[in-house]
């Protein structure tokens, strides 16, 4: 027999891991698969599960009351996402006992980027840009202006993400850095073609995984889920697109 | 088609690809099987597409039901969600280049290459959504020709 508080635990764990997992940009059927068979790993009978990609509802028939979590920010960090995922299955397969969960799920939560972070991810963005610039265009000689407005606008997109935690207008500010980057080369003669150099670069901007997770969720028959994440998608593909043009009319 | 240029767009999508999973965070232990995954799928595409003509709307369709099952077998493998390894072997796939010249032809008003770029991006969409829901189907499909090959197996011995 479950005491009251080991029930108690059970739901918060469930919740933590659920709010980890939407958080970090996981698709909704891997939470709810997650979070029902750490449930009922747990012991936790008649369990329901009520996921948005804006929060969460949990419930258990045994327990008075269910536990809500509100989740505000969403980012893509998909090794948390595979860290909740081991705890998960470890805990499923009786290898861990539930408060040690609930503290391996706290500590995933806890976890801060390393020091050079920041600039490695800007290095593989401009790395990105200049070698889709080449796959998509065929163009050569323009790989090293690619490469600097790739590291360079990411840079700031993610300074403006992490300074100010706004979304949309972190990609705005992002792709006018890439618009006016690919339109003075054009201008000082050093670059060839200012449309290549604008497709290389907005290329780690694009909003890979609310499409796929869109995709996936549609698939699923999850209806909640699926236009959120489609609207969240469009709206990146729109500032994008938006502060190209903005340049673009100004040049 | 020479297998220098074979090699060189394999190799080019490799390493966007792994600077993807960079840009998401994915475990270092994952690098490398969603480089390959990646790299492999956009050879696939590219000799469909480029070097044998089969439309957009088929391409990607193969491609994304390539990606579905090659991620599984992955995340079986490596013990990791499949979400690790399909996100980034799909950014070659984005259709990307293919909004912007949308967007920036709405921009100058030339209405009827609007409408061509839109299409494309709709036919890209919905061919990577199909195929994702038909590599899905087809991991069910074996699990349960798995789960039936053993049942029979247990019942005749």
């Amino acid at each position: 027999m479950l005491t009251e508080r080991r029930r108690t635990l059970a739901l918060r764990t469930c919740v933590l891991a659920g709010r980890l997992l939407i958080e970090n940009g996981s698709n909704m059927e891997r939470v709810n698969d997650t979070i029902e068979r750490m449930a009922k790993a747990a012991g936790l009978r008649q369990f329901q599960d009520f996921t948005t990609l804006t929060g969460l509802v949990l419930g258990s028939d045994n327990l008075p009351n269910a536990q809500v979590a509100n989740i505000r920010r969403r980012q893509n960090n998909l090794s948390k996402v595979a860290a909740v995922n081991e705890v998960s299955r470890e805990f499923t397969a009786g290898l861990l006992q539930l408060p040690e969960a609930y503290a391996q799920l706290r500590s995933i939560d806890r976890q801060k980027a390393g020091h050079w972070q920041n600039q490695f991810e800007a290095l593989a963005a401009a790395i990105l840009s200049a070698v889709l610039m080449v796959v998509f265009t065929g163009d050569i000689v323009d790989w090293w202006l690619a490469f600097i407005a790739g590291g360079l606008s990411y840079a700031v997109f993610s300074f403006i993400v992490r300074k100010f935690k706004i979304q949309y207008l972190g990609e705005f500010c992002a792709s006018i850095v890439i618009g006016l980057i690919a339109c003075e080369g054009v201008k000082l003669g050093v670059a060839t073609n200012a449309d290549d150099i604008i497709i290389g670069g907005v290329m780690p901007l694009v909003p890979g995984i609310p499409l796929t997770n869109a995709a996936r969720d549609l698939v699923s028959g999850n209806l909640i889920s699926a236009p959120t994440r489609g609207i969240e998608a469009l709206l990146t593909a729109v500032a994008i697109g938006s502060a190209i043009v903005l340049v673009l009319r100004f040049e | 088609m020479s297998w220098t240029n074979l090699l060189l767009q394999f190799i080019l999508s490799y390493i966007s690809t792994v600077c993807f999973g960079v840009l998401l965070h994915i475990p270092v232990k994952a690098y490398n099987a969603s480089g390959l995954i990646g790299g492999i799928t956009w050879v696939i595409y590219w000799v469909m597409y480029y070097q044998h003509h089969c439309g957009l709307a088929i391409s990607n369709l193969v491609a994304a039901i390539l990606i579905s099952l090659f991620s599984m077998f992955a995340a079986r493998h490596r013990k990791m969600p499949m979400i690790v390894f399909n996100v980034p072997a799909l950014v070659p796939f984005v259709p990307g280049g293919q909004a912007y010249k949308m967007v920036r032809n709405f921009a100058i008003g030339n209405n009827h290459l609007v409408m061509v770029y839109m299409y494309q991006v709709i036919v890209i969409v919905g061919a990577i959504t199909l195929g994702f829901g038909l590599g899905e189907l087809m991991i069910r499909a074996l699990g349960y020709l798995k789960k039936l090959l053993r049942k029979r197996a247990g019942a005749t011995r």
